[in-house]
């Protein structure tokens, strides 16, 4: 029977079930237990588990992020959680120089299993310390893993494969998708970290997402479908590793790819996905791969100026007429979504 | 100190306390509306220590806050137009609107920054100790902290070099037990951050006071130990926090403090207790009640002026990246 959940929900689900079946698994960091549990994912779990295993930490990035690899590489399974992967920057030395490297550095003898979540995405009006995605950065650095599920369905199946994972994983989560529902199955599964999905299949054109960025692209590709033009949305979902087969067999039909991604565009995720297209599409590129993303600039927080900084479902839209040369189309009566209007799902 | 002038530097340091105050209770008032799109750590309660604390530093000292940093903005500016300007984005605005509540900033007031990554000003401000001591122009650097931030290691990393350097800086903990919603009980694996901060070369003070004079005395105490003995000082001072940790409303039904203690702390709200000291010290209450009607005056034309104020070109969007 099918069963409609939420993101936030999905996460929830994946680590109660997760803690259940292995109790090596436990979950800390800044706030994690208080009344407002990360935005609602980390309910239930020292109900359930005691404060041994969920617990409220100091605020204490560097050190809580150090203390991860110790818990791993001496038997446990821990989850770090970030309320923002901005505060997760203070750990960056002990990601880099510590956890990224420590199976490399014993030989391929010692595992890492631990998982550090991180909240990402636009608020109300908070500028540029608290907006940042950071997943191209993480995703450059050999050794961990990086992933960033867009749907209720990925969100449970990927952190479940991602706690079961033996390596490092970084995953992030866009705030703005924790109120989306969508169909996700009771019973414990996995999602493969290392591959893309199609999330509307089209003939015109390839848009690739990361994140958020899947709902608006979903949303233009609706409303590109009224003017004639068939997009297909995927999502990129494992940023490392990442395996383009998804992408390079789309793209082989369409001709055409835009990618449109959560996170500033200089030597980004898109820039990845360009590269792997053109060595193999060039053949069947009919324009060249075209990059979305953050403007150039750190987050500015006045609602006018931010709301040119992220791309959306209508500039995306903007591109691909000028892509194909079509008229404009009549974006009245349209619905987008903004952060007075959520989007629920499902996708 | 003469009376005449315990009552000027009293009305003075009412003035201050009295703008913070009701600018807060004026974002209070109309942040419903949702034209400050910005989130609001508010400062009602702490006020006494900004004010106390800035008001006993020279205007070219300099101060560095954290998100929760009206209270040190107003008392270091006195200006409005542009606070409530960048809390409704506008143009207008201390940073043109980019910045928002959490970065208040003004350079020529020595507001050098506000951050909101907890702890990561106050390395700045020991860097911009130094350069004030490598320039030899006398200022000194307050930076504000919450206690949690003194759960982060680049405190006790500044804290350091600041003694091993002697740096000109004043840290100052504004210590409300809480974090977000955590108390000390699941932060804290140790008894005393004064105590602690006594085995480094610096000066330590702390107070429970929310008397603004009581404050203002006390660091200027500091700052004559820190200039005789050319060593840093912290000061830990503690306050209750009204309301909650981000927004403007009350949250005592939230579970994790109890409404008795904010009536305990009510009795002796700093704004509160400096008009009562005023009324003592001989100021009359038409003489208090013009001094308000001023600065109520001023609050209100610089919210119509930020309303009425122009958001930012979309070209300002690139503008200001580099130099
Ligand atoms: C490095 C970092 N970690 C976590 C946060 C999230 N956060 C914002 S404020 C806060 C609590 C800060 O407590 P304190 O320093 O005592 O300041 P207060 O809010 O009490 O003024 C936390 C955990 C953050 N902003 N930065
Ligand atoms: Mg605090």
């Amino acid at each position: 029977m099918s069963r409609s959940i939420t993101y936030r929900d999905a996460i929830n689900e994946a680590i109660l079930q997760e803690m259940k079946r292995d109790e090596r698994v436990f979950v800390y960091g800044i706030d994690v237990a208080d009344h407002k549990r990360i935005f609602g994912s980390t309910r239930g779990l020292v109900e359930t588990f005691g404060p041994e295993r969920c617990f409220s930490t100091p605020l204490s990035e560097d050190a809580l992020t150090g203390m991860a690899l110790g818990a791993a590489v001496n038997g446990l399974r821990p989850i770090l959680v970030h309320m923002r992967v901005d505060f997760m920057l203070l750990g960056m030395n002990q990601i880099a120089n510590m956890i990224s490297s420590f199976r490399y550095g014993s030989g391929g003898l010692v595992n890492v299993p631990l998982v550090i979540r991180a909240v990402i995405g636009r608020g109300w009006g908070q500028s540029y310390q608290h907006s940042k995605t950071m997943h191209a950065s993480f995703a450059h650095i050999p050794g961990i893993k990086v992933v960033m599920p867009a749907t209720p369905y990925d969100a449970k199946g990927m952190l479940i494969s991602a706690i079961r994972d033996d390596n490092p994983v970084i995953f992030i989560e866009h705030r703005w998708l924790y109120d989306a529902y969508g169909e996700v199955p009771e019973e414990p599964y996995t999602e493969p970290l290392s591959q893309a999905k199609v999330l509307r299949s089209g003939k015109d054109i390839t848009i690739v997402a990361t994140s958020w960025m899947n709902v608006e692209a979903v949303k233009a590709a609706e409303v590109l479908s009224k003017a004639g033009i068939s997009a297909e949305v995927i999502d990129a979902r494992s940023i490392s590793p990442f395996d383009e087969t998804v992408i390079v067999d789309s793209v082989k039909k369409t001709g055409h790819c835009i990618v449109i991604d959560d996170d500033w565009i200089h030597c980004g995720f898109g820039a990845e996905v360009a590269a792997r297209v053109s060595e193999q599409c060039f053949g069947n590129l009919k324009s060249p791969v075209e990059r979305m993303g953050y403007a150039a600039t750190p987050c500015p927080c006045a609602r006018p100026l931010e709301n040119l900084f992220y791309p959306n479902a209508v500039s995306l839209i903007k591109k691909i007429e000028n892509k194909f040369d079509l008229e404009p189309i009549d974006l009245t009566g349209e619905d987008f979504y903004s952060y007075e209007k959520k989007f629920r799902g499902p996708f | 100190m003469s009376k005449i002038d315990r009552k000027e530097l009293n009305l003075h340091l009412y003035k201050h306390l009295y703008l913070v105050r009701n600018a807060e209770e004026a974002i209070r008032k109309h942040y419903h509306e949702d034209e400050m799109k910005t989130p609001v750590h508010l400062s009602i309660g702490s006020e006494a220590i900004s004010v106390g604390v800035c008001q006993a530093m020279q205007p070219q000292d300099q101060a560095l806050a954290t998100f929760r940093n009206h209270a040190v903005y107003l008392t270091k500016t006195g200006e409005t137009d542009r606070f409530f300007a960048e809390l409704y984005g506008k143009s207008t605005g201390v940073a043109k609107g980019k910045s928002g509540s959490m970065h208040l900033s003004a350079m020529d007031n020595g507001m050098i920054c506000a951050t909101a990554i907890v702890a990561s000003g106050i390395p700045v401000a020991v860097g911009a100790a130094l350069a004030n001591k490598m320039q030899k122009n006398g200022k000194v650097v307050a930076v504000f902290f919450g206690d949690g931030a003194t759960e982060e290691g680049v405190f006790w990393e500044s804290l350091n070099i600041a003694c091993l350097m002697k740096l000109p800086i004043l840290f100052v903990c504004e210590d409300n037990e809480l974090a977000v919603h955590a108390p000390n009980e699941v932060r804290k694996g140790y008894r005393s951050l004064t105590a602690i901060a006594r085995q480094y070369r610096c000066h330590v003070f702390s107070d429970d006071t929310t008397d603004v004079e009581a404050i203002y005395h006390l660091t200027q105490e500091a700052l004559y130990q820190m200039a005789e003995t050319e060593m840093p000082c912290l000061i830990d001072l503690k306050y209750y926090r009204y309301l909650e940790h981000v927004g403007v409303n009350e949250d005592f039904n939230a579970g994790y403090r109890s409404r008795a203690d904010y009536e305990r702390w009510l009795k002796q709200d700093p704004v509160i207790i400096q008009r009562e000291k005023l009324l003592s010290l001989g100021c009359s209450e038409s003489e208090i009640r013009e001094l308000e009607r001023l600065i109520d005056g001023q609050i209100e034309s610089s919210l119509a002026y930020a309303k009425s104020a122009p958001f930012p070109e979309p070209n300002q969007l690139h503008e200001d990246v580099y130099a």
